[in-house]
C-alpha cells in the first residue's frame, strides 16, 4: 500500500533529523548537570576571579582566569596571523587573480584545513619553536607564540574562503562604477568592495575566532600544560581545551571534583563558542537581504 | 459523459487570481488546443488537470474538475493513480539520466510491474507508438541524454505512453524543438488521438489550427472562447479572439 | 599627477603582496611536510607498521594505532552515513516549510560550530558512563559520528539541491510517489555529491584526537582491538603520545606515524575531490 508506506518513510527520515536535536540537548544537559555539581561547591565568584587554577594539585584553587588567558592569548595571536593574511588572500583571489589561478589555488588552500591538528602541533613544537628561539630571547620550549602562529596558519582558509565568498557576492555594478571613475583595483577593492562585503568578512572573522578558541591539539602539544595567568607570548600557557585533554589523559573518577572541573571548563568554552556562532548567524541573516 | 470536465474552476496563487471561473468539457479521443498570450493561465489550467499544481505552495483552487465523472481533487483520490491515467509531456524534454530503455521502463517499475518480458514488450510498443523505435532499437542501453532534442521529446512521450494513460497533456511540447522535429511531433499527435484524449497548450496558432479538433482561447485568466478549431480561426465570436489570432497582440 | 602615481604604486605592490600571502600558507605547509618526511620517512618499515607500542622507541610500532583507526573509521561510517543521509533527505525534500525542519536546520548550524572536545565530554558522560560502553571503540565511534553528522547532512542537502527540478517533475508527472522519485531518481543523481561529502566527513573523523582522548581512548594499548567493546587507540593519539615524550627517538616515531596519517588523509581527500569533479560534470546537463 503506497500511501501509509510513504508516511512511515517520512517519519523515519524525520527521526534522523531528531538525532541532531538530541545531540544538542545532550550536550547542554551534560555540561549543565556536571557544572551544577561543580558550582554547588565552588562559588561563581571564585571561579571567575581567582587567579590560580590548580585542581590537580594538593592546594586546590579553581579560578578559570589562567585558562581563559591561555585561550585568549593563543587565539589573539592566531587571529593576528590569519586575519590580515586571510583578507589579503581573499581580495587578491577575488579582485586580481584570473579564473584559472583562483581555481587551482582555492582547493590548495583547503588542504591547509584538511591536515589533522596533531600534525600542526608536532610542527609547532619541533620546527617553529626552535626556529623562533634563535632570535627571541626567553622563548620557552612550550609557549603561546608558536602555538598561536601555527593555529593562525591553520585557520587562514576559514577567513580567506568565507571572505572571498562575501567579496564575490558584491554586485559587479559597484566595481564598474568605481573603475569607470578611474580608480585602481587596489582602491576599488579596499574602498568599495571590502566595505560592501564587510558583514560577510566580519562573519568569517568571528567564525575563525570560534575555531581558534575550540582548537585543542596544537595548543596541547606546543603551548604547554601549565595554567599561567600571563600576557607574555613567550610563556607556557594552558588553554581550556588543553586542560580538558590533560585531565582525560589521567585516571579521573566520575563524581570527583577533578571530573567536574572538565565540565565546568567545557561549559565555559561552550558558552563562548555558542555566543560567537550565533552572533555570526545573526549578522549573516541581517545583512543578507541587502543583495538578494 | 465527457472525458474531462471542469466546472467553475478558479485558481489562485496566493492573492493572485490566475484562473477565473473556467467551465469547459473535453470529449474522448479528441485533440484540444489551449491558446493565448503568455501568462494567460493556459499552462496553469493544464496542470490543474493532473494536479501538478499541488507542488506550488500558494496554490488554491475553487470549483470542480472531473475525469471520467470522478472529482479528481477529492480527498480519497490517489494522485499517483491519477497521474498514471493522465500523462504529461513537458515543454523542455526531461528524460531521466538513465538509458533509453530504463526511461520507458521507469513508469512500469513504479506502478509495480516486475515481469521482465512484459516490461520489454511494453517498452517496444511504446517506442513504436511514439515513432522512435526505428531510431533507437539497437541502442536501447545508451544514455537517453545522448539523443537529439526531438528524439528526447519523443522518448518522453513514449515513457508517458508506457503506463497506458487515457489522457495526454502536452505543455508546449514542440516549442523547444526545430521545425522538422516539430512536424514529427504534430504527426504523432494526429496518430495518437485515435486511442487517447489529448490536450495541448501551444503559443503557435498554426500548430493549433493544424492538429486540434477544438481550441480554447484564454486571456488574462478567462476562458474567452471555446469552439471547433475551424470555426474559431475563421469566424471567431469575440473581438479579443480575433485580435489575438490576427496577431494584434500576444 | 603624483597622487595617481602613488595609487598605481600601491596597486602594483598589492599584486605582489597578494601573491606572497597566497603562497605563504602553502609554502609553510610544504615546509612542514618536507620536515616531517625528513624526520620520519626512514623510520617506516615493516616492523614499524606491525609492532605493538613499546617503552623502547626503536621497538615501538603503530599496529594498534592503525588498526584502531581502521575500526573507528568503519564503525563511525556505519553509524553516521545512514543517519546523516536520511536527515539530509528529510530536510531537503520533505521538511521544506515546517517548523520542526527549521529548528533542526538552525540546530545543525550550531552543532557544526561546537568544539570537538565538547563532543568528547558528551561522549564521556552518555556513551562511556550512562550507556556503559566504557572507553571502547563503540563509544568512540558514536561520539565521532555525532561530530561529523552535520557535515554529512549539509553535503547531502547540497547534492540534492543540485539535482534539477525537471527530473522531479518528470517523475511526479508519471505518477511516482515522493519516495519513489527520491529513491529511483534523485538519490542516484545526487549520489556523487553525497559520496564526496561522506568521504570528507570520514577523513575529518580519522584526524580527530581530542574527543577520543576525552572518552578514554588510551595512549598505551599493547594489544590489537578485536571487538567493538574493546579499548583502543588511534593514530592521532599515538602521535600525540609520542610527541609528548622528551626522547628524540620518540619524536622520530611520531614523525613516521604522521607520514602514515597524512597519506591516509590525503588519499581520502584526493578521492573525494576526484569524485566531486566527476559528479559535477555529470550533473551539468
Amino acid at each position: 500500500m503506497k500511501r501509509p508506506g510513504e508516511k512511515i518513510i517520512e517519519k523515519i527520515l524525520a527521526l534522523s533529523g531528531m538525532v541532531t536535536i538530541l545531540t544538542t540537548i545532550g550536550i547542554i544537559w551534560v555540561l549543565v548537570s556536571e557544572s551544577w555539581g561543580f558550582f554547588s561547591e565552588i562559588p561563581l565568584s571564585a571561579f571567575l576571579f581567582d587567579t590560580e587554577w590548580t585542581p590537580l594539585f594538593a592546594q586546590k584553587r579553581y579560578g578559570i582566569l589562567p585558562l581563559l588567558s591561555g585561550t585568549l592569548l593563543t587565539t589573539l595571536i592566531a587571529i593576528l596571523t590569519a586575519l590580515p593574511l586571510g583578507i589579503i588572500i581573499a581580495v587578491y583571489l577575488s579582485e586580481y587573480a584570473d579564473k584559472d589561478f583562483r581555481r587551482t589555488v582555492k582547493p590548495a588552500l583547503e588542504i591547509l584545513a584538511a591536515v589533522p591538528t596533531v600534525v600542526y602541533g608536532f610542527f609547532a613544537l619541533t620546527v617553529v619553536t626552535p626556529f623562533l628561539q634563535t632570535f627571541i630571547p626567553g622563548l620557552g620550549t612550550f609557549n603561546a607564540l608558536s602555538a598561536g602562529l601555527v593555529m593562525g596558519i591553520m585557520i587562514i582558509p576559514v577567513v580567506s574562503s568565507l571572505s572571498e565568498d562575501a567579496l564575490y557576492a558584491v554586485p559587479k555594478s559597484l566595481r564598474e562604477a568605481s573603475y569607470g571613475m578611474g580608480a585602481t583595483t587596489f582602491q576599488t577593492s579596499f574602498k568599495v568592495v571590502v566595505p560592501a562585503a564587510s558583514s560577510g568578512i566580519l562573519v568569517s572573522v568571528i567564525l575563525a575566532i570560534a575555531r581558534a578558541i575550540g582548537e585543542t591539539m596544537v595548543v596541547a602539544i606546543a603551548a604547554g600544560q601549565q595554567p599561567t595567568l600571563t600576557l607574555d607570548p613567550r610563556d607556557a600557557v594552558e588553554t581550556i581545551t588543553a586542560y580538558i585533554v590533560q585531565v582525560s589523559m589521567g585516571d579521573v573518577q566520575h563524581g570527583t571534583m577533578e571530573y567536574k572541573t572538565i565540565f565546568a571548563a567545557g561549559a565555559t568554552l561552550f558558552v563562548f563558542t555558542f555566543l560567537l556562532n550565533n552572533v555570526s548567524f545573526w549578522i549573516k541573516k541581517k545583512y543578507q537581504e541587502k543583495y538578494e | 459523459m465527457k472525458h474531462i470536465e471542469a466546472k467553475n474552476v478558479n485558481v489562485y496563487y496566493g492573492d493572485n487570481h490566475v484562473l477565473k471561473d473556467i467551465t469547459l468539457s473535453i470529449k474522448e479521443n479528441t485533440v484540444t488546443a489551449f491558446i493565448g498570450p503568455s501568462g494567460c493561465g493556459k499552462s496553469t489550467f493544464l496542470r490543474t488537470l493532473n494536479r501538478m499544481n499541488d507542488y506550488i505552495e500558494s496554490f488554491r483552487k475553487k470549483g470542480k474538475v472531473y475525469i471520467d465523472g470522478k472529482e479528481i481533487y477529492d480527498k480519497k483520490v490517489r494522485v499517483e493513480e491519477l497521474r498514471r491515467q493522465v500523462g504529461m509531456v513537458f515543454q523542455k524534454p526531461n528524460p531521466f539520466p538513465k538509458s533509453i530503455f530504463e526511461n520507458v521502463a521507469y513508469g512500469l517499475k513504479i506502478h509495480g510491474i516486475t515481469n521482465k518480458k512484459e516490461i520489454e514488450e511494453t517498452v517496444e510498443k511504446s517506442l513504436k507508438q511514439s515513432a522512435l523505435w526505428g531510431e533507437v532499437k539497437d541502442i536501447l542501453n545508451k544514455p537517453a541524454l545522448s539523443l537529439s532534442g526531438g528524439q528526447q521529446q519523443r522518448l518522453c512521450i513514449a515513457r508517458t505512453l508506457a503506463v497506458k494513460p487515457t489522457i495526454i497533456l502536452m505543455d508546449e511540447p514542440a516549442s523547444a524543438l526545430d521545425p522538422i522535429s516539430t512536424a514529427k511531433i504534430e504527426e504523432l499527435i494526429s496518430e495518437l488521438k485515435e486511442k487517447y484524449t489529448i490536450v495541448i497548450v501551444t503559443h503557435n496558432m498554426q500548430q493549433a489550427a493544424r492538429v486540434s479538433d477544438r481550441t480554447a482561447f484564454f486571456y488574462l485568466g478567462d476562458l474567452v472562447e471555446y469552439e471547433k478549431t475551424s470555426e474559431l480561426f475563421t469566424n471567431p465570436r469575440h473581438k479579443q479572439t480575433e485580435n489575438y489570432i490576427t496577431g494584434r497582440f500576444g | 599627477m603624483s597622487n595617481n602615481d602613488l595609487n598605481r604604486l600601491f596597486d602594483k605592490a598589492f599584486k605582489y603582496v597578494g601573491i606572497c600571502c597566497t603562497f605563504f600558507g602553502l609554502v609553510m605547509l610544504v615546509i612542514f611536510i618536507a620536515n616531517i618526511l625528513m624526520d620520519g620517512l626512514q623510520r617506516i618499515d615493516w616492523d614499524f607498521l606491525t609492532n605493538l607500542p613499546s617503552r623502547r622507541a626503536e621497538k615501538a610500532g603503530i599496529l594498534t594505532a592503525w588498526t584502531g583507526t581502521a575500526w573507528i573509521l568503519g564503525l563511525t561510517a556505519i553509524i553516521s552515513i545512514p543517519l546523516g543521509v536520511a536527515a539530509g533527505i528529510y530536510l531537503q525534500e520533505y521538511g521544506k516549510k515546517n517548523r520542526f525542519a527549521y529548528i533542526v536546520e538552525l540546530n545543525i548550524a550550531n552543532l557544526a560550530g561546537v568544539p570537538s572536545v565538547i563532543y568528547g565530554l558528551l561522549g564521556l558522560e552518555i556513551f562511556v558512563r550512562t550507556l556503559q560502553f566504557g572507553g571502547s571503540l563503540l563509544a568512540g565511534a558514536f561520539t565521532l559520528a555525532l561530530l561529523i553528522l552535520p557535515i554529512i547532512i549539509v553535503a547531502t542537502r547540497e547534492a540534492l539541491k543540485a539535482v534539477p527540478n525537471s527530473l522531479r517533475e518528470a517523475s511526479y508527472g508519471m505518477g511516482a510517489t515522493k519516495w519513489q522519485t527520491i529513491w529511483y531518481q534523485i538519490l542516484p543523481a545526487a549520489s556523487g555529491g553525497i559520496l564526496t561529502g561522506i568521504i570528507l566527513a570520514l577523513s575529518r573523523a580519522v584526524g580527530e584526537t581530542a574527543p577520543l582522548i576525552v572518552i578514554g581512548a588510551l595512549a598505551y594499548v599493547p594489544f590489537v582491538a578485536q571487538h567493538p567493546m574493546d579499548e583502543f587507540t588511534v593514530l592521532p593519539i599515538q602521535i600525540f603520545n609520542w610527541v609528548s615524550r622528551p626522547q628524540p627517538a620518540f619524536l622520530v616515531n611520531g614523525a613516521a606515524a604522521i607520514v602514515i596519517l597524512l597519506i591516509l588523509t590525503f588519499v581520502m581527500n584526493g578521492v573525494a575531490v576526484y569524485l566531486r569533479n566527476k559528479w559535477q560534470k555529470k550533473i551539468s546537463w
